[in-house]
């Protein structure tokens, strides 16, 4: 007969080898060790080049963005936007964009949300210009770092993903990205966010918003590549990233990038 | 077709496209309900381990209301998932490098001490009602029940002599030992949630997780002599009652007597921690000011403008101030305890609400703002758990809890022969 002792000692090697996660072995899993090495010899880093000068702010790339990826067309989040910033003549900064940008910016009144607009007379403009947004695909992503589940993770070319089946919907990323890139889809309700069309670009297309852009102002290149052209503009020229000091090494570069820019 | 928070967010200058206040009323509670758990621990083991003997009488109590909350616990970051019924998943696949992902873990271990305390402390307990309902013949069907139940809850051991029993007493010790860093931590750990947010210009602060911890110390200690108070009211109008009828062993005067030192002596611990909180909350307040970094613009307009009623006034004023004042004064009453204790855990509710509700009050862009409007009345689910009624839900369930719990685990002395030992 099983004694007590015997029985407790038992239960409760059982228990610690229940409690175990799954998560636990994956240290030594042989196929992601290949895999990263794999990675190291992988020839694509997917990143993204922004022309400021280019951008009209004619929201096309929004346009395409929503219908290319299925975010409900009315609703106020998507994975990609447009700002525009009017600096006037006494210094002060003015910011907007209206629905993400979605149908362009119809007005010169900046809006203040809340229904409220600001008219800005045109001589005291002292300069203005369109900032296009979408995710940053980090090098560092804290939204993969923050997320309890695993359910985003970065892929060997550097796109962050998010998985629809696994994500709880705790809303850690969202709160984690320095960006606002994410919100919650609001069919799915689970995490979203701009993935550089990875459905497109792993076929040898573009993106949805670089082939929707009709001034060139949107690029989508290889880093790895020393003969992409984009690689050879990041390269070559002065460009900028968006908010460095959070340490999230974002590559998604931009030229003509402002002080003002948010 | 509305985005996840729209409803209940209004937006006001340049803020992103898709910011939205999605850390809602829930992930108020979470941390304020962790709190409590921790406090409530934290105030029982300053009776087992530290020996503290005037004490006594709350420690059973706080154990037991502490197991009563932990159930609790868990249920608004629950309640505010998208998918509630994949929260397993951060056990199946968790992803270390996320705080919240070790939640489940801290919260098992925590569960599992406290969990054994009661059962060390109560077997003596179950072995009596096990032993004298089995001797019986004709059992009613509640006793059944009764003699299952606690038949179950002795696990099998029955011995009670006074070696076994001293035994059982160092393990109490023991464990309400190991209890007080892991309740820290549990609490802590909700405060790292926050405090490791880098996106988050008011949330990240190295300080976060000790603040989380005084302040969780000073709720739990304040929720803990309010439903003492309360228990005991019960307990006083029932003695006047049973007096007249049958025999009873403590009478009113005495329950008084118990009550008002009782008090007076936890009050002492309330202020202790009361102030380490206060102090602790104003040096990261100071802090910011002083170094003055790109984001305190921002974060100043909000303090000192937008949310000042909510900080000065709601959670410094009223929920710090005045009761610190209240349980200064000499010659404490139990009345003005009651009012001290419901207004420090208003405070410490406004101080969870001023972090999570607080922390996205400003936009990312640093040059906008959202206010957050708590759905009241609700239209569907969402409103209703993110909204008054599922702030109600949790703030009513642990003492339901705690009604039914303290059936198996009763928290005061039951006979004569209880009360001298």
């Amino acid at each position: 007969m099983i004694t007590r002792r015997d029985f407790l000692k038992k239960s409760v090697t059982g228990i610690a080898a229940l409690s175990l996660p799954l998560a636990a072995f994956e240290i030594i899993d042989p196929k992601k060790l290949m895999a990263s090495e794999a990675a190291d010899k992988a020839k694509v880093r997917w990143v993204f080049l922004v022309d400021t000068y280019q951008c009209v702010g004619c929201g096309l790339c929004v346009k395409a963005c929503k219908l290319e990826n299925e975010i409900p067309y009315e609703s106020n989040v998507t994975r990609t936007w447009v700002e525009r910033y009017v600096i006037t003549n006494d210094g002060k900064f003015h910011a907007d964009s209206p629905k993400g940008a979605r149908d362009g910016f119809l007005t010169t009144k900046i809006d203040l949300g809340e229904g409220k607009t600001e008219d800005i007379r045109k001589e005291d403009i002292a300069k203005a210009f369109f900032v296009p947004k979408l995710c940053n695909q980090c090098e560092n992503p804290p939204c993969v770092q923050v997320c309890p589940v695993g359910a985003t993770y970065q892929t060997t070319d550097g796109v962050v993903l998010v998985d629809r089946t696994w994500c709880i919907g705790c809303g850690y990323c969202i709160m984690g990205c320095p960006y606002g890139v994410r919100f919650f889809h609001p069919v799915y309700h689970t995490a979203e966010k701009c993935n550089f069309c990875y459905h497109r670009i792993t076929k040898g297309l573009k993106t949805a918003c670089v082939e929707a852009c009709p001034f060139g102002a949107r690029r989508i290149g290889n880093i790895k590549d020393p003969d992409d052209p984009v690689t050879k503009i990041i390269m070559t020229q002065r460009v900028g990233i968006l908010k460095e000091e959070y340490g999230t090494k974002p590559q998604v570069f931009y030229l003509g990038l402002d002080k003002e820019v948010r | 077709m509305l985005a996840h928070g729209e409803i209940w967010t209004i937006k006001e200058l340049f803020v992103y496209p898709n910011e939205f206040i999605y850390w809602s009323v829930q992930i108020v509670m979470y941390p304020f309900m962790t709190g409590l758990v921790a406090g409530a621990f934290v105030l029982s083991s300053l009776y087992h381990v530290f020996g503290i003997k005037q004490l006594k009488d709350m420690a059973r109590f706080a154990l037991v209301f502490s197991f009563a909350l932990l159930f609790v616990a868990p249920l608004p970051i629950t309640l505010h998932l998208q998918y509630p019924f994949r929260a397993v998943n951060v056990l199946m696949t968790s992803h270390f490098t996320s705080a919240i992902a070790a939640f489940g873990i801290v919260f098992n271990t925590y569960f599992a001490i406290v969990a054994s305390e009661l059962w060390f402390l109560y077997r003596k307990r179950f072995v009596d009602i096990s032993r004298e309902l089995g001797k019986k013949q004709d059992k009613t069907l509640v006793e059944k029940i009764r003699y299952l139940l606690f038949t179950t809850l002795t696990l099998g051991a029955y011995d009670i002599s006074e070696e076994a029993l001293h035994r059982d007493e160092k393990a109490v010790k023991v464990l309400a030992g190991i209890g007080i860093p892991v309740a820290c931590f549990l609490h802590g750990y909700a405060g790292f949630i926050f405090g490791s947010v880098k996106a988050n210009a008011l949330w990240m602060t190295p300080l976060m997780p000790v603040i989380f911890i005084m302040s969780a110390i000073v709720s739990g200690i304040a929720l803990c002599m309010l439903t003492y108070i309360i228990t005991m009211e019960i307990k006083k109008f029932l003695a006047t009652r049973r007096n007249a009828s049958r025999g009873v062993f403590r009478s009113k005067e005495e329950i008084i007597g118990v009550e008002v030192s009782v008090i007076k002596m936890t009050a002492k611990y309330l202020l202790f921690f009361l102030v380490f909180a206060i102090s602790l909350e104003l040096l990261d307040l100071i802090f910011r000011g002083y170094t003055a970094v790109k984001s305190w613009d921002v974060l100043r307009s909000v303090i000192y403008g937008r949310d000042f009623i909510d900080i000065f006034v709601l959670q410094y004023g009223i929920g710090n101030l005045v009761p610190l004042i209240l349980f200064l004064i000499p010659g404490l009453t139990i009345r003005r305890a009651v009012l001290g204790v419901i207004l420090v855990l208003f405070g410490v509710f406004m101080m969870r609400w001023n972090v999570v509700i607080g922390g996205q009050a400003f936009s990312l862009t640093f040059a906008g703002y959202m206010h957050y409007h708590m759905p009241i009345i609700p239209h569907d689910w969402n409103t209703f758990k993110e909204g008054l009624g599922g702030v109600l839900s949790i703030a009513i369930m642990p003492f339901i809890l705690f009604w039914v719990i303290a059936k198996i685990f009763p928290v005061f002395a039951e006979t004569p022969n209880e009360l001298r030992s």
